[in-house]
């Protein structure tokens, strides 16, 4: 894990300095690419561990550089964004990139991020076993089996559809897209309301503050995200 | 049809016939058989009664004649000062509608509403003024005399012998929303004759024996009496047409008159103005338009004709003729669905016996369309006879062909010696050809007597009579090759004047251009002084500049305002000087066309009237189109200054937004390795000050942008806990010293909201209680379902609200305490402010007790969608 090597892609030299300070600092090992020509010709020589991808290029759209890593590699990939993209960082998370910052983003922020990304990587090759556990919850994906501090937590089945489809993302951001289809069906996927209505009951059962919650957290405008696993 | 629904088209029609109802006055006509019934005096005390139950009236014109019943009525009826006009060296009084519309009453008294206006007034007829009031929403009450209506003037010419010149158009009395009859035995109103009681007129004043005699006040009584019970009766079968009583719709009947500019024109439209109407039928008035027939004393008959026709509720149209009048009118009959044609009955030429009727030809031509010839009465006090003299003949061609035949003796006596007399006639014959030919059949035939007379040779009768035979017919086919030349000519210039006209105005760009062409053409298309007048953006027309008349522009705005033709040769302030006509596109009324003509009525003929309209129409319709490229284009900038701006603002945004990311960056790289060294608290604060510094850029990018395209809200159910959640957690930096608590019902509703845009409220909110409020004291956010809205209370226990300006919180640029040395401009609130106005909110800011401050937004909630549970 220490020498994991990640591939850093972005145009702006400061931005790309103090990212790789940081990243060096934590012990990884940083390539860089300024361009998504480069950054295809450094992912297939060096074989990075995780990609950081900064979605307005000079020369290509980020998205078609994930679509294309994407077809080749299941290298876990974060996207740097800036704020008024909204639509973009949807389009590059449904391309493929498992999560995404705002720009400007907190280096703690960033770090933390790239480390779940990690651990997820790690966990997806390793066979897992099927309980898993975040904070105080336990969930027996096998059993539905949900407990909180070791007293079960009853789950409406849709409930139980949608936290198995949060821990099988193990830290990604899903688009709502992405989760209704896979919790509701496709003809769902344009009632994100659903999704907010469920999600609350569920934060009310599992997370101590609902309007504070440490592990179903909210992405504006763009989904969801199980932290903390 | 056994169907019982009412006919669609017919109620639409009503409903239609309602809505203009409803917003036009109402009219009510006292209606009476002849003079002297008190048809006034019963106006009056409706007026009055009307007055005593509090409605605002207005007496506009009421005539007592002196009769002192009658002005007793007058006192305390609020009169309208009356307009004077100098006519002829006297001064008349006429109704001012002006005043009348500047007053603005529930209900205006004008008495006798076939009135003729004196000349310079606005309108011709007293009745124009009235439907003018009408239109405008003021109620009308007025009088009207049997014998002043239109359809039946003629009759009543006849029982009485006296013919008045005034009428009212039977459309006006059928369109009344009232007609009150006044009525009085024929022996009483003898009885108020003798009385003196009667006021009359000077014209019938002379009439007065043969006009007031039993017999004809019976007739007129029975007349009115009847025509208000046919209107009744109208009334009825509308009744049971809305109600569906009757079990069969009617195939509506339509008649078609042919004109035919003869003197029994005028009696042939109103029977069959009587007969449409008995027959509840639509009727069109045709007139051929056969070149060969038309002097200017027809051309000018047909005209008013058509006119009348009209004015009793004809559609008129001209046919021009292609092969004859009566294939013309069954065209037109087949084509508008007309099943009866009318006719005037000719009586037959016996010298033309070859010659069939139009009534004949298609009587026997077309058997299965119904054919009434009717024969009509000639008022001979009306037609216009031809002057039979001989000042209008030109002499000279009849000099010329004397001199043509004497010539042809000359050099025919020398011949004489060498050629047979035979063959000598035929230099004779030649003269006369050439004559006819070159001058008409009048000195042909002149020719031919002159020649035979100087051939001296008496006997020769056979040879004179031959002569005069070739004479006439050249000379006939002569006068119609002309004539056909003429109009071929005509028609041709037509053609090329319209063609022009559109090739120019095609190419025109703007206005102005439009302006240009405009005057350029049509002043050589129609000798006439050309002036256009266009609207500006208030409605308001303006003469054009390169006029080569002077517009008034009064006039101008009037047919402007109500798309009617005005001034010379209409019926509407027709003492102008030019005539203004509407240019009227499909969309609406585009400005309006003025001409000038040297010599009066000269647009009366229908093919310059046809030309001027086809003019007029592509002066409208090219108006329209330069309109709507106007339009266009000013859509074209608009969009494009949006998309700069918003390109403008995101350029600004990333490029503010870069630096702050390496600023942020750095500082936050290098804070593990300076930790516990001196400059930790120095790079710090380098984090937490461009931390402030980007919440502000937020703020005055995103107020930047809603300023610029107003705010659009892209609303969607969201959920208030969740949006607090990504607040709380954005903030998590400057909120670390103070306790937050949030409390929120379980199950709270799912708003309908611009989600991104109420996060920047909360965020803001959240973090203004941080940045006003000492660390350590608690920040709370309460949220409540009331009343249809939802309440979010963000308080703290903070220093409160400065006391001054409370209200100016919410302004851009305004901070609480001026001296304050906490960042932010303000911008926060002023977001708030708007993000929240433009969802139907309210945000306010109140003292909390015992310290600190409450900042409460109200959102309406409406009832959320459905979600199924699982």
């Amino acid at each position: 894990m220490s020498t994991a090597r990640i591939l850093l892609v972005e145009d702006d030299a400061n931005i790309r300095r103090f990212v790789r300070m940081a990243l060096q600092d934590e012990g990884f090992e940083v390539f860089e690419a300024e361009t998504s020509k480069g950054a295809l010709i450094e992912a297939s020589t060096r074989q990075p561990d995780l990609a950081i991808v900064d979605l307005g290029l000079p020369d290509a759209d980020g998205k078609l550089l994930i679509a294309q890593v994407r077809s080749w590699s299941a290298l876990p990939i974060v996207v740097l964004s800036a704020r008024e993209r909204e639509e973009e960082k949807v389009a590059a998370l449904d391309a493929g990139a498992d999560d995404y910052l705002v720009k400007p983003f907190g280096v703690p922020e960033l770090l933390a991020r790239v480390r779940a990304q990690l651990r997820r990587r790690q966990a997806d090759s390793t066979t897992g076993s099927s309980v898993v556990s975040f904070g105080d919850i336990h969930v027996d994906l096998a059993s539905h089996e949900v407990r909180r501090r070791g007293e079960i937590v009853h789950l409406t089945p849709i409930e139980f559809r949608l936290l198995a489809a949060m821990i099988r993302g193990r830290g990604r951001v899903l688009t709502h897209r992405q989760l209704l289809h896979e919790v509701w069906g496709p003809a769902y996927v344009d009632r994100a309301h659903y999704l907010r209505v469920h999600m609350a009951n569920l934060r009310h059962k599992l997370e101590a503050d609902p309007a504070q919650p440490e592990h179903l957290l909210t992405e504006l405008q763009v989904g969801y995200r199980l932290a903390g696993m | 049809m056994n169907d019982t629904r009412p006919d669609p088209d017919r109620l639409l029609a009503e409903v239609a016939d309602e809505q203009r109802q409803t917003a036009r006055g109402k009219l009510r006509i006292f209606f009476g058989a002849c003079p002297g019934v008190g048809k006034t005096y019963a106006m009056l005390q409706a007026l009055q009664q009307l007055q005593s139950e509090g409605r605002h009236v207005l007496l506009g014109v009421a005539e007592t004649h002196g009769r002192a019943e009658t002005a007793r009525l007058l006192a305390g009826l609020p009169r309208l000062p009356l307009r004077e006009l100098e006519y002829r060296g006297r001064v008349l009084r006429e109704l001012d509608i002006d005043t009348v519309l500047a007053a603005g009453p529930d209900l205006v008294a004008v008495d006798e509403l076939a009135h003729s206006n004196v000349e310079g007034s606005r309108h011709r007829k007293r009745w124009q003024d009235v439907e003018e009031l009408l239109g405008a929403g003021i109620d009308v009450y007025t009088t009207l005399n049997v014998q002043h209506l239109e359809s039946l003037n003629d009759i009543v010419g006849r029982i009485t012998g006296v013919r008045v010149r005034e009428t009212v158009p039977d459309h006006v009395f059928d369109q009344a929303d009232d007609v009150l009859v006044v009525d009085l035995p024929a022996d009483e109103l003898l009885k108020r004759l003798a009385d003196g009681k009667v006021y009359l007129p000077k014209v019938a004043e002379c009439a007065r024996g043969r006009f007031f005699r039993k017999g004809n006040l019976i007739a007129l009584r029975e007349l009115a009496l009847r025509r208000a019970a046919d209107r009744v009766d109208v009334q009825m079968r509308d009744y049971r047409r809305t109600r569906a009583i009757d079990a069969v719709w009617p195939n509506r009947e339509r008649l078609l008159v042919g004109i035919a500019g003869n003197a029994d024109d005028e009696g042939l439209v109103r029977e069959a103005a009587r007969l449409a109407r008995k027959l509840e039928a639509d009727w069109i008035a045709a007139h051929v338009d056969v070149p060969q027939q038309q002097a200017g004393v027809e051309r000018q008959r047909t005209a008013q004709t058509l006119a009348l026709a009209a004015s009793l509720g004809a559609e008129t149209v001209t046919l021009p003729a292609t092969t004859d009048v009566a294939s013309a009118l069954v065209a037109c009959a087949r084509a508008r669905n007309v099943n009866r044609i009318v006719l005037g009955l000719r009586p037959r030429q016996p010298w033309r016996f070859w010659h069939r009727s139009t009534a004949d030809r298609i009587g026997g031509a077309h058997p299965g369309l119904g054919l009434v010839v009717m024969a009509a009465s000639v008022d001979h006090e009306r037609v216009a006879r031809r002057p039979l003299s001989l000042s209008g003949i030109d002499w000279l061609p009849y000099g010329w062909a004397t001199l043509a035949c004497l010539v042809a003796t000359v050099l025919a006596s020398p011949l004489l010696r060498v050629f047979d007399l035979a063959n000598v006639v035929m230099v004779f014959l030649l003269t006369v050809a050439i004559v006819a030919l070159r001058w008409g059949r009048g000195p042909g035939a002149w020719a031919a007597f002159v020649a035979v007379a100087c051939f001296d040779f008496s006997q020769y009768v056979f040879t004179f009579g031959l002569m005069l035979a070739v004479a006439l017919i050249i000379g006939q086919l002569t006068a119609r090759l002309r004539r056909e030349a003429r109009l071929a000519g005509a028609r041709e210039r037509r053609a090329v004047a319209l063609a022009g006209l559109a090739h120019a105005l095609s190419a025109a760009l703007t206005a102005e251009q439009i302006e240009e062409v405009a005057l350029r053409n049509l002043k050589a298309c129609f000798q006439a002084g050309v002036g256009l007048a266009l609207p500006d953006a208030e409605d308001r027309v303006r003469t054009a500049r390169s006029n080569a008349i002077s517009m008034d522009e009064s006039i101008a705005q009037w047919v402007y305002d109500h798309a009617q033709a005005a001034g010379a040769g209409s019926d509407t302030l027709a003492a102008a000087r030019a005539r203004y006509l509407p240019l009227k596109a499909p969309m609406r009324v585009r400005g309006v066309l003025a001409l000038e003509f040297a010599q009066e009525g000269a647009l009366l003929e229908p093919d310059e009237q046809r030309l001027l309209e086809a003019c007029c129409n592509q002066l409208a319709l090219a108006l329209e189109r330069v309109h709507f490229v106007e339009v266009a284009q000013n859509t074209l900038v608009a969009i494009e200054g949006e998309r700069m701006r918003n390109t403008l603002l995101s350029a600004m945004s990333h490029d503010l937004r870069t630096p702050l990311t390496t600023i942020l960056g750095a500082a936050q790289a290098v804070a593990p390795q300076v930790r516990g060294q001196s400059v930790e608290a120095l790079v710090v604060s380098i984090d937490e000050q461009a931390q402030a510094m980007l919440r502000l850029i937020e703020n005055l990018l995103d107020l930047a942008r809603l300023q610029s395209r107003g705010v659009e809200l892209t609303r969607q159910w969201h959920s208030l806990e969740e949006l607090l959640g990504i607040a709380l957690r954005a903030l998590r930096e400057p909120l670390r010293t103070h306790p937050v608590t949030v409390d929120i019902p379980e199950g709270f509703p799912l708003l309908e909201m611009d989600a991104t845009l109420i996060e920047r409220v909360l965020v803001n909110l959240l973090d203004n209680a941080a940045k006003h409020t000492p660390g350590g004291t608690p920040i709370e956010v309460r949220v409540r379902h009331e009343g249809g809205n939802a309440l979010i209370a963000v308080s703290d226990s903070g220093p409160g609200l400065p006391t001054v300006a409370v209200d100016k919180l919410f302004d851009p640029f305004e901070r609480g305490r001026r001296e304050s040395v906490v960042a932010g401009a303000g911008l926060g609130l002023a977001l708030a402010h708007r993000i929240v106005r433009a969802h139907g909110g309210t945000i306010e800011a109140r003292q909390r007790h015992p310290h600190g401050a409450v900042f409460v937004v109200t959102l309406p909630a409406s009832a959320p969608p459905d979600v199924e549970a699982a």
